[in-house]
Formats: structure tokens, C-alpha cells, sequence
């Protein structure tokens, strides 16, 4: 793609872009501090009256299952062969389908906030948000779509709306926890409904699965809940999201069965993460403990814990028709029955993912950023330790920085910045200390064994990968601006074509790795260029971009921002091509991104960073963790269509490739 | 509930009164005759038998800038209540009660706020014709009728769109026709398209000037001089073939005439579009249109057995008159809605029926329109639809009940009171939710009772009440006067329109519900200060779809553009029907209105072969009113 007409910077800011730092973020409220000074058996016997949707159609849970059996769909799916395939029908209804009781949730409003105020400080929710959802669960059906980064997720949603007396939402879960004995009931209880990870080309299942969800949608019987990223972010960075679900909740308007849809985004930050080293374990390679009761009773020494304060705000709902105007044709679907599955036009399969994209991108800018983020990022980029008086300098003027780029900043105004900071790493005193006035990361000490080299390696990249998550919650911020850092050093030349082109290059290139919208390559040159040109940092001529005398600081700070995975994606590949040779699974991930890879190994060679520092590693394992995901992925999909190499092959060599890279990396460190 | 046959014939009867009306002190025994002599158009019109229904001055029995009849319309009395004045129809001379309270709380408009309408037409402000002289030369020497007074253009130049209508009211003219002819026979038309040839004229046929679609409005961009050509004076029925059931009608006639002309011998079409009391043949031919009783009379293509129009180019018709042929492609269904751009329809003949024996009406509450909506689904699947079935919704049928007359006494009022509480109260009908069906039955007196059982029957099922015959006449009452209601409306900063579309049954409720949904986002979005009236009713029923009409209204008080924004949000209204599903028109046509979609209705070949046609059959564009392609 070749950037068009170059403008000059007073034209192509201001009118085209919407100057993002400007945007306008609500207030607050601690919904704990209720908690803290009443009654929560009354809180959780209260008088629950929510307001409903207008043109509710009103019915019970058991109903609703009888209308999917029946409706003109899934009669098409089932066919002829009627009563054995309307029985497997009626079997995964019952294994998916939810049965809210208002008791549950009761008895889950209690007990969640015994847990909730032991375990946070403060749970702080934009009211505003919350009036807002109210006036749109009147008006349309409603989706919610929350960002995933925690179990807690879920539950803190139905609490809060439970809280603010909203129509309790039904919730998209995964199977994992059907398993959970007598939990996964009360889930099922308090609104959650079963879906199978995959089940590729099951017909009858997502013929089901899609009704249920519609059919829910169509009479409004309650809000739904899903995760646009498809499963917890185990890296803190917003996964790229997924659109099945998306795609079943938008049908229903494409297909005029409902006036509209309201989306609405909601982003949950956590201070601290309850899974953050489970997350670590995960990605170096420890399974996933399986969802069990006994798991979570034993989870239970983290109530001991301080996890801070988390924030949930509600965005602004984003209606379906609005967005889609102009861009569907919700006449195409005239002249086929309604109830008989079409494969959607790429044109709507175009436009549900670029809603998915920006869905997650709202997400991720009504993330609230904690100082800690800021810190973790520093420490990062100096791995042997920080004086704490630099730290707190760098700080200060990475604050300045993050304010400038429209960071939503919980930095608290009235305090010294010397004692944010040292109760920032207080809390995080499990993967910090300060120890002579020097702040470096925690590595756990092992029992005195000198033999375990390699352990002690995972255990530093344990603490080295927890870091990173937090700062992994800061780079949708600084992304673009960074990108176009790189791209500047690596142009050679200043002519912004030139740099526009290599920041294209590399936008590609981290598709994957980063939320950047399909197609908006030029917006989000334009967006950065107005962001580094208002920090000082470049100067937006005629035809060239240049940095300017102040902005050495910044930009080479955004460079090592992107360093980690420029050399992860460089390591990754050599590891891959060299020795392995395995670039046709690669190809199977993504092939441009591979080529890409292939060629910005070579572009940035110039750069002379030792390839096995502990932050290219980072990436590596995140890089790997996201390729064996989609590759599993795939593979299990491919299941259906006759191939050679089965799924578990190729899983079994990835791993075996991941562990090899991880042993030959860590005995390196 | 209905009160069991109390009425019968005379209700029929009464009905077609109501829709005739008088126009004129005629000789009672004038219009009974059925001429079938040949056209000899002084002497016909010398013959005080022919006495025109439809006088050439239109203006003197009709608003020039309103609908209907001058001496009828509503108005708020001096006690601000709505009566009705004149004496033409049934609710004539009566007091409204509640169309104050309705009125005012469904539009938050306000007795005080007035918006009258110029009150009478600044002839200085008509531009002066652009006559071709020797046009109207020769065709004085032929002896047709013609006119150029500025009240006669005025009045031919536009139909019943909103925007026509208020333009006139606040007394702003476009461009008018410049020449008005009246050809008294097929011979007379003739002779006209051949002049018009000659010295290239634009011609635009008129027939009863009730288009909705701005198919009446002439083109701003022609130049040429252009000629509007009333059929009014073509209204004689030519011959009655009681054998084969058929009719030989002049298109000019219009649909109250010819009915009580069939009448007289014992016949009828039963076709009945609402509005019949003003409209022609010729212009149901043109624009396809439907008539509330298609049912059992089937609609206008159903209805006809053989055209003759004139073209530039000859007359076109059959050979015979047999009731279906195979010989290609139905030449008729180039004429029916080719909207006057091709030529004019002289001549029709018609199937006839014996007026039925027996009429009934009869109504049916349901708790909800979706029920509604069902039942009809059922009825139609069943092929068992009365002479008519409608759905209104529930603000149309607040709307119906806000028209009831001032009841005369204590114990009907007591009765109304009993029956509310029974359907709210006893059957736990919401009165913010039930909507009502209106019937009309006809036929034999016992296959009219026995279909209304039937009809009834599967009506319970669905949770339908009967809820009496009166409610269903008001019902139908309704849609004769509500172009009436919409002059009214005017003189209040109120404007409103109807619409409608034809839709699948399985895309009715959605559609329904999209598109009144619509209309009130886009009034919002417009700055429309209060929410508008946005009612809906399913009024014709098919094996595989239905008629949607739509009724939308707004205070307009605090626009500076009132009919732009009212125009931006019919726009979108009709995107929204297209989105859904629905038909471009079920029967109000194209016109210049709905032009833009034509291509995405019929596809781009279609628009392709529907262009060659007239290529070949107009190829200077004489017939030039632009509708359609």
C-alpha cells in the first residue's frame, strides 16, 4: 500500500484525525466503599428491579430453549432425518444453555463481596458509563464486551451490573468450566452459558449455539456477555479478537430482525493480576492447571493478597447501524429465507472484523494505566536494575510522555512522585525490591542447588515475563508513535514517503503482535505523526519528517519500546530457518508475516543489540505462545479435511521446537 | 361482541352513498343511460344526459390547495372542538370530542399555533404560458376543448404529494402546464398525440390528479411547451356485455361513477381504491393500482380485459378480447404502470359482477400486532380473506377511536365503557399494545355469514375478539377522510404522509417495526421537537406476502425547512422498507418520487428493456413527464 498524497501537517491533522488526547473519560466511583459500611446479606437480599428492554418478549429460560428447538432454523439444519438429530439438538442445548436464577446471583452478591473487599482495595466504575448502559438495555438488545484478563472478569461484570440494579447479562464461557464440579452449576446459575472451544465444521452444534445466542438477542431477554479476544490475555497486550460470536450478534440486524444492536466496549484493569505468575508459568511452557473446584479452593491463600484497586469503565455503546451504514447492503439478504445459514459476504466479513478491531482498540484505550505500568516498562529496558533516583526521574518523564500520547492515567496528583512510586513497588514487591537504593527485578532464591542453572533461568524469566505483562498494557499507547520511530531510523532518509512505507512494512510485520485496524495504515501514520509532532519529538515538514533537537529521548525511548519484539520476531526466525526448518508451519500462521519477518531480520541488522538479552526473550515466548495458539488452532480445524500430518503431530513439534528454543535461550542468560 | 346481522344491505347501500356523494344537482335520470354511440364530441356534449361529473373547472367544487371537496373539511370549532362540515359524507355536520385531546397529545401541537394556507390563488404569481401557436391553432380547428386560464394550469400541475400540497398552501407555483385540453373521446386523443408530433409538444396526461408519487409535476428542465390532458370528459360506459360480464369504459370516468353508473344496472367492478371518489381508470391502468376489495375482485390487471391507448406512435390493442392469452409477453403489462410516459389510455373493457347480495362489516381485537399480523398470515394461507381484511396498529386504531362522533346517549356511552373493561380488564388486552382488524364481508347472505364465522374462528386462535361491525366501518371511514384529517393537520404546523410497500409475510412484523422505528430516529436525529405519529397497517393480503401502509406525521414548529427534513426522512423511510425486504410501491407507482430506485427494483436490465420500449414507442419524448425511467 503506498501512502497517498502526502500532506502537509497542518492539513492532514485536525481535519481527518480526531485529536486523541483530547478524548473525554468519566469519573470514577468505588463500588466497594458501599460495601465496606453496610450490610452485604442485605445488600445481597435488596429489592432487584432492573430496567428492561421495550420491546422485550418476555419469557423463561426453559421457554427460550423450546423456541430454539423449534425455530425455523435449526429445523432447516436438522432435516429430514428428524428425532434422532432433533435429540442430539436438544442434548447440546441443555449441556450449553444457562439457567439464571435470581438466587444464585444473590448468593453470588454476597459472597463475591466478601472476596472482592478482601482481595481489592477499590473496584472504581465510571457511573456515567453505567447510566449510559442503562439507557441503551431500554433501547436495543445489548451486547457486552468486556476486555479479558482475569477470571475475576466475568464475575465482577454480573456484580457490578448487579450492584447498579442493570438487567444481569448472559455470558459466553468456555467448556473448561463445566468441569468444575458443583462451580460450573453455579455458574450456569448466575447466567453463564457453555461453548465448546472449537467445533470446527459441526453443523448441528453451531446451528444451536447461533440461535440460542439470536434468539436471546431478538427478544432481549438479557444482555450478552462475550470476550472479543476469545480467552484470556496471558501477556497484558489485547489479543487480536476474534469475530464468530461477533458475527452471530450482528446477524439479527443484517438480516432486519431487530432495529439495532448497541456494542458496548468495557475495559477492566487490574492493578495487580491474580493469575500474573500463572500467566508467566503458561507462557514458558506449564500447561494450563485444569479448571477444577479443588483448584479454586486451593487458590484461596491469594484472599491473603493485596491486589490493589481495579477499574471497569463502560465505553459509550456503539450501535451496529451506525457503523454499518454505508457498509452492508441488509438487502442482500432478500432474496434468500432467512432461517437458511449463509456464508456472510466478504464485504460482511470485512466489516465485522474491522468492528472487532475497533471494538478492542475502545477497549484499549479506556484501559486504566497504573504508575506501576510506567515502572515496569523502565525496568525492563534496564535489566541490571535502575537507581531508584533515576528511576523516579525517568518516571516522572515517562508520566509526561504517557499524559501527552492520552494515557487514561490513574497517577495520583496530590502525592509526591518519590512516594507513587514507592508504593507502586510495594505492592509489587513479589517481582521488585529495592535493595541500597537500587531497584531490580526479583529472582527467587533457590534452596542453595548451584545444579540448577536451568531452573534458575525459568525463574528469572518468570519474573522478567510478569513484568512484562504490565508493560505490556502500556504499548497500545505507543505503538504507532514507536513504529514510526523505528521506521525513521531504518528509512535512511527523511522523506516521509519513505518512512510511511517502513512504517507500513512494520505494521504488517506486528498484525498479529499488536491491535492495529486492518486498513488503517494512513490514519494511523497521520494519528502518530500529530502525537510525536505535539510532544517535540519530530517536525512535520512539506515533504519529509524529521526528528527535531529535543526528540532524541523520546524517540529512542519508543525504539527500545519495540526493540523486544523487532528481536524476538529476529530470534524466532533465525531459530526457525536455521536449525529447525520449520517455516512451513510458519507459513500455515501467516505468510506475509513470516516474509516479513524474513526481511526485517535483515533491515535491522544495522542495530546492535545482543540477540539474547532477556527482553528479546520475552517476546519470543509470547511470539510463540500466540503461533502455537492459532496453530492449534488450525490444526484442529484442518481435523476435518483429510491431510497427512495429523494435529497432534504438529503440536508435538511445536512444543518440542518451544522447549528447545526456550533451553537453549535460558542456559544463555 | 359483534351485535349479529343487524345490518345488511342497507349498510351497503349506505356505504356507497357515503363514498359517492353528490357532486352536482343532476337529472336523476340523466346518467342512467349507457351510450353506445359513436363519439361525436359536440353533440355528445350538447346532450344534457352526458352531464359531466367531473365539471372542467375543477376548482369550483374542489380545493385548489387541499384535498377533496371545498365545502368538506375539518376544523376546530369555536369551543375547540373538531367537527367535520359539509354534507357529503357520514360524518358530515358531526362533532369529534376526542380529535382535540388526540390530536394535541400525539403531535404536542396547540390550538393557538396556526399556520393557515394562503386563502386564495394569486393568479399573478402563475407564470404565463409558453404556447406553441400553431399547436393550439390546429387543434382549435379540430374542436377540442382547451383552456389557459392560470386557475385550470394551477390545478393540473401537481397531485397529492406533501410537498405539492404545502407549496400550494403557502401559495409558492412552479412551473404549471401551459395548455389544458379536454378531449371528450378516443378520436379526440388521437387527433391530440398526432398535433402534439407534429409541432412537439410535451404531454402529460391527467386523470383524476390524486398521484402521490409527484407523477403530475412537470419537469422543470422541459423547455418545450407543455400540455396537460384532462380525460375528465371521457367518462361515458360505452356498452354493458352481460354475457361475457364485461364493461366498455372511457378511462376518464372516475371510480365513484362508474360504480354508480354499474349500480344502476346491477353491476359493479369492486374495485375500490381509497381513493375512488377522485380517481380514474385511466389512472388505475397507468399506475396499477389496487382496490381495498381485490380479495374477491382482484386488482386492477386482474380486472381488465382489454386496453386501448394512443401512442406516438398508433394505437395499441388486443385483437379479441379472450380471457388469457399466449402470444408473448402480455402487451398490457407495458401499458398498466407505464405512468403516462408511453400514452393515453382511451379505452378499457372491465370485468363486471352482480352487486352482492349481502355486505357486512366487522372488526377483531387483538392483544398485540404480532398476533394480528398472524392471523392475517392464517387467513390468507387459508385462502379464506374476506372482501377485505386490515390491521391497524395501536396508534392507528387510537387514531380511529380519537374520530368517533359525539355519542348521543347515556347507555351507548355506558356501553363503550363496559366494552373497554371487558377487552383491558376482563381479557387483560394492553390498551397500549391491542390492535384491531377490519373486516368487510360480501355475498350471498349465507355464505357471507357462514365466511364470517370462519374468519372469526381462526381469529380466536390467535387470540382475537370480535369487537362489532361499527368499529369496522369507522375503520374504513378512516381512510376516506384522512386526506382530509391531513388539510386539517396543516393549519397546525402538522404534516404528514402515507406510504407503502408490499412485503413477504415473514418479513411483516420487522419490517413494521424497523420502519416506524426509523421514522421517529430520523425525526429526532432532524430536530423534530416532539416524537412523531408513526402508525402502520397491513391492509391487503396474498398467498406469499402483504400491503404495508404507513402513516407518518410530525409537528413541524421550530424548523426553518420543514418539507426538507420531511422529505430526508421518507427518504430514508423507503431505504429502510428496501433494506427490509419490502417492494419499492405496491400500488402508489414510481412517479418522479421513487425514480432513484428503480434500477436497484428492477435491475439494471430491467430499467435496460423497460428504456427500449419506450426508445421505440416515444422516441421525441412527447410524452414527457419524466416518471418512472
Amino acid at each position: 500500500r503506498v501512502y497517498p498524497a502526502l500532506r502537509p501537517m497542518t492539513t492532514g491533522i485536525g481535519s481527518s484525525t480526531p485529536n486523541p488526547v483530547l478524548k473525554k473519560r468519566d469519573d470514577f466511583e468505588d463500588v466497594l466503599e458501599e460495601r465496606r459500611n453496610s450490610s452485604d446479606l442485605r445488600y445481597a437480599l435488596r429489592c432487584y428491579t432492573p430496567a428492561l428492554y421495550k420491546g422485550l418478549v418476555p419469557c423463561k429460560a426453559s421457554m427460550l430453549k423450546s423456541i430454539v428447538l423449534q425455530s425455523d432454523s435449526l429445523q432447516y439444519v436438522v432435516g429430514q432425518s428428524r428425532e434422532a438429530v432433533q435429540e442430539e439438538a436438544a442434548l447440546l442445548l441443555e449441556e450449553m444453555a444457562h439457567r439464571l436464577q435470581l438466587g444464585t446471583i444473590r448468593f453470588f452478591a454476597f459472597t463475591l463481596s466478601k472476596a472482592f473487599k478482601a482481595l481489592f482495595r477499590g473496584v472504581c466504575v465510571n457511573e456515567e458509563g453505567i447510566q449510559r448502559l442503562q439507557q441503551a438495555i431500554q433501547e436495543h438488545p445489548v451486547v457486552l464486551l468486556p476486555s479479558h484478563r482475569s477470571y475475576m472478569d466475568f464475575l465482577m461484570m454480573s456484580y457490578i451490573l448487579y450492584t447498579y440494579d442493570l438487567a444481569l447479562p448472559v455470558i459466553a464461557a468456555g467448556m473448561d468450566f463445566i468441569s468444575m464440579k458443583f462451580v460450573g452449576e453455579m455458574l450456569r446459575m448466575s447466567g453463564a452459558f457453555f461453548i465448546r472451544r472449537s467445533f470446527g465444521g459441526d453443523k448441528l452444534y453451531w446451528a444451536v449455539f447461533s440461535e440460542y445466542v439470536k434468539t436471546m438477542l431478538r427478544n432481549g431477554y438479557a444482555p450478552i456477555e462475550f470476550f472479543l479476544e476469545g480467552t484470556r490475555s496471558r501477556t497484558g497486550k489485547s489479543l487480536t479478537p476474534k469475530t464468530g460470536l461477533l458475527n452471530i450478534v450482528m446477524e439479527p440486524f443484517f438480516k432486519g430482525e431487530v432495529f439495532d444492536v448497541n456494542l458496548v466496549p468495557v475495559s477492566i484493569s487490574y492493578e495487580r493480576i491474580l493469575e500474573e505468575s500463572l500467566y508467566a508459568r503458561e507462557l514458558l511452557g506449564v500447561p494450563k492447571p485444569k479448571e477444577s473446584t479443588s483448584g479454586l479452593l486451593k487458590a484461596r491463600r491469594i484472599l491473603s493478597e493485596d491486589y490493589g484497586s481495579m477499574h471497569v469503565y463502560f465505553g459509550h455503546p456503539v450501535s451496529i447501524r451506525s457503523l454499518a451504514q454505508g457498509h452492508i447492503s441488509r438487502s442482500q439478504h432478500n432474496l434468500l429465507p432467512r432461517h437458511i445459514p449463509q456464508k456472510p459476504t466478504a464485504d460482511t466479513q470485512a466489516f465485522v472484523n474491522d468492528t472487532a478491531f475497533r471494538l478492542v482498540r475502545l477497549q484499549e484505550e479506556n484501559m486504566v494505566l497504573k504508575p506501576w505500568v510506567l515502572l515496569a516498562t523502565l525496568l525492563l529496558q534496564n535489566p541490571d536494575g535502575m537507581d531508584l533516583s533515576t528511576l523516579t526521574e525517568q518516571a516522572d518523564w515517562l508520566r509526561r510522555l504517557a499524559l501527552a500520547f492520552g494515557a487514561f492515567l490513574d497517577w495520583p496528583d496530590h502525592e509526591p512522585c518519590s512516594k507513587v512510586i514507592s508504593s507502586s513497588l510495594a505492592l509489587h514487591k513479589n517481582l521488585v525490591c529495592v535493595s541500597g537504593g537500587r531497584v531490580r527485578l526479583v529472582v527467587e532464591e533457590l534452596p542453595g542447588a548451584e545444579s540448577a542453572t536451568e531452573e534458575a533461568g525459568f525463574n528469572r524469566a518468570v519474573s522478567v515475563l510478569s513484568c512484562a505483562s504490565y508493560r505490556n498494557q502500556i504499548l497500545h499507547l505507543f505503538v504507532r508513535p514507536a513504529l514510526i520511530a523505528v521506521a525513521m531510523q531504518t528509512a535512511n532518509c527523511s522523506r516521509k514517503d519513505e518512512v510511511f512505507n517502513c512504517f507500513n512494512f512494520l505494521r504488517n510485520v506486528f498484525s498479529n503482535e499488536f491491535i492495529l485496524c486492518p486498513g488503517a495504515a494512513v490514519q494511523d501514520f497521520e494519528e502518530a505523526c500529530y502525537l510525536l509532532g505535539k510532544c517535540g519529538a519530530v517536525q512535520e515538514l512539506q515533504q519529509d519528517l524529521v526528528m527535531s533537537q529535543s526528540g532524541q529521548t523520546t524517540l529512542a525511548f519508543l525504539c527500545s519500546v519495540l526493540d523486544p519484539f523487532l528481536q524476538g520476531y529476529q530470534v524466532v526466525f533465525h531459530t526457525n530457518t536455521q536449525k529447525y526448518r520449520y517455516v512451513h508451519t510458519f507459513t500455515r500462521f501467516n505468510v506475509s508475516t513470516c516474509v516479513m519477518i524474513l526481511i526485517t531480520a535483515y533491515t535491522i541488522k544495522s542495530r546492535q543489540t545482543s540477540p539474547h538479552s532477556v527482553q528479546p526473550l520475552c517476546a519470543v515466548f509470547e511470539v510463540f505462545s500466540l503461533l502455537i495458539l492459532s496453530l492449534t488452532k488450525s490444526t484442529k480445524r484442518s481435523n476435518k479435511v483429510p491431510e497427512k500430518r495429523t494435529g497432534k503431530e504438529s503440536d508435538s513439534v511445536l512444543w518440542s521446537t518451544l522447549k528447545a528454543v526456550c533451553v537453549k535461550t535460558l542456559v544463555l542468560i | 361482541l359483534h351485535s349479529g346481522g343487524s345490518t345488511s344491505r342497507i349498510s351497503s347501500q349506505d356505504r356507497l352513498r357515503v363514498i359517492s356523494g353528490h357532486l352536482h344537482q343532476r337529472a336523476q335520470d340523466g346518467h342512467a343511460a349507457v351510450s353506445a354511440q359513436e363519439c361525436k364530441a359536440e353533440a355528445s356534449r350538447a346532450n344534457p344526459a352526458k352531464a359531466a361529473p367531473v365539471p372542467k373547472r375543477r376548482h369550483d367544487i374542489m380545493k385548489w390547495n387541499g384535498w377533496g371537496y371545498s365545502d368538506s373539511r375539518f376544523l376546530f370549532n369555536k369551543k375547540g372542538q373538531a367537527e367535520f362540515t359539509g354534507k357529503r359524507y357520514r360524518l358530515s355536520g358531526l362533532i369529534l370530542p376526542s380529535l382535540k385531546d388526540w390530536f394535541e397529545g400525539t403531535f404536542g401541537a396547540n390550538l393557538q399555533h396556526k399556520s393557515p394556507a394562503t386563502p386564495a390563488l394569486n393568479v399573478s404569481a402563475v407564470p404565463p404560458p409558453n404556447l406553441n401557436e400553431s399547436f393550439v391553432e390546429e387543434l382549435k380547428a379540430a374542436g377540442v376543448a382547451l383552456s389557459q386560464e392560470p386557475e385550470d394550469r394551477v390545478f393540473r400541475s401537481h397531485g397529492h404529494c406533501l410537498h405539492e400540497i404545502f407549496a400550494l398552501r403557502e401559495g409558492r407555483i412552479s412551473r404549471v402546464p401551459d395548455l389544458v385540453v379536454w378531449p371528450s373521446c378516443h378520436n379526440d386523443v388521437v387527433k391530440i398525440v398526432e398535433l402534439a408530433c407534429k409541432h412537439n409538444v410535451c404531454l402529460i396526461p391527467y386523470g383524476g390528479g390524486t398521484s402521490v408519487s409527484s407523477a403530475l409535476e412537470c419537469p422543470p428542465e422541459e423547455t418545450r411547451s407543455i400540455v396537460s390532458l384532462d380525460t375528465s370528459q371521457m367518462n361515458r360506459i360505452l356498452w354493458i356485455d352481460e354475457k361475457n360480464l364485461t364493461a366498455h369504459v372511457e378511462a376518464g370516468i372516475i371510480g365513484q361513477d362508474l360504480e354508480r353508473q354499474l349500480n344502476e344496472s346491477g353491476y359493479c367492478t369492486g374495485h375500490e381504491p381509497d381513493s375512488m371518489e377522485f380517481s380514474s381508470l385511466g389512472g388505475w391502468v397507468a399506475t396499477r393500482a389496487s382496490g381495498m376489495k381485490k380479495n374477491i375482485y382482484g386488482n386492477i390487471e386482474d380486472l381488465v380485459v382489454h386496453i386501448k391507448m394512443v401512442t406516438p406512435r398508433g394505437v395499441i390493442e388486443k385483437s379479441c378480447q379472450g380471457p388469457r392469452m399466449s402470444t408473448g409477453p402480455d402487451i398490457h403489462h407495458f401499458i398498466m404502470g407505464s405512468e403516462g410516459t408511453l400514452g393515453v389510455v382511451t379505452e378499457v373493457t372491465m370485468k363486471i359482477r352482480p352487486v352482492p347480495e349481502y355486505q357486512k362489516y366487522g372488526s377483531i381485537v387483538f392483544p398485540n400486532f404480532q398476533q394480528g399480523v398472524a392471523c392475517l398470515r392464517e387467513v390468507a394461507k387459508q385462502r379464506c380473506a374476506p372482501a377485505s381484511i386490515r390491521l391497524m396498529d395501536n396508534e392507528q386504531f387510537q387514531f380511529g377511536h380519537a374520530l368517533k362522533p359525539q355519542v348521543s346517549s347515556i347507555f351507548t356511552s355506558f356501553l363503550d365503557g363496559l366494552k373497554k373493561f371487558y377487552i383491558t380488564k376482563f381479557k387483560g388486552f394492553d390498551p397500549h399494545h391491542l390492535c384491531v382488524a377490519t373486516l368487510l364481508f360480501e355475498g350471498d347472505r349465507e355464505k357471507v355469514l357462514q365466511h364470517e364465522k370462519q374468519v372469526y374462528d381462526i381469529a380466536a386462535k390467535f387470540g382475537g375478539l370480535a369487537a362489532g361491525e361499527d368499529n369496522g366501518q369507522r375503520g374504513y371511514m378512516l381512510t376516506f377522510v384522512i386526506a382530509y384529517l391531513r388539510d386539517l393537520g396543516m393549519d397546525y404546523y402538522v404534516i404528514g404522509e402515507s406510504f407503502e410497500t408490499s412485503v413477504p409475510w415473514d418479513r411483516v412484523l420487522d419490517l413494521c417495526r424497523n420502519v416506524k422505528e426509523r421514522i421517529v430516529r430520523e425525526c429526532k436525529e432532524r430536530g423534530v421537537q416532539f416524537p412523531p405519529l408513526s402508525t402502520c397497517r397491513v391492509t391487503q393480503t396474498y398467498d406469499a406476502g402483504a400491503c404495508v401502509y404507513f402513516y407518518f406525521a410530525f409537528n413541524y414548529r421550530g424548523l426553518s425547512d420543514p418539507i426538507h427534513v420531511y422529505e430526508n426522512v421518507e427518504h430514508a423511510a423507503r431505504e429502510e422498507i428496501l433494506a427490509n425486504g419490502g417492494s419499492l410501491s405496491h400500488h402508489h407507482g414510481v412517479g418522479k418520487l421513487r425514480k432513484e430506485w428503480m434500477k436497484e427494483a428492477v435491475s439494471t436490465v430491467g430499467l435496460g428493456m423497460l428504456k427500449s420500449v419506450k426508445e421505440y414507442v416515444d422516441p421525441s419524448n412527447i410524452f414527457g413527464n419524466r416518471n418512472l425511467l
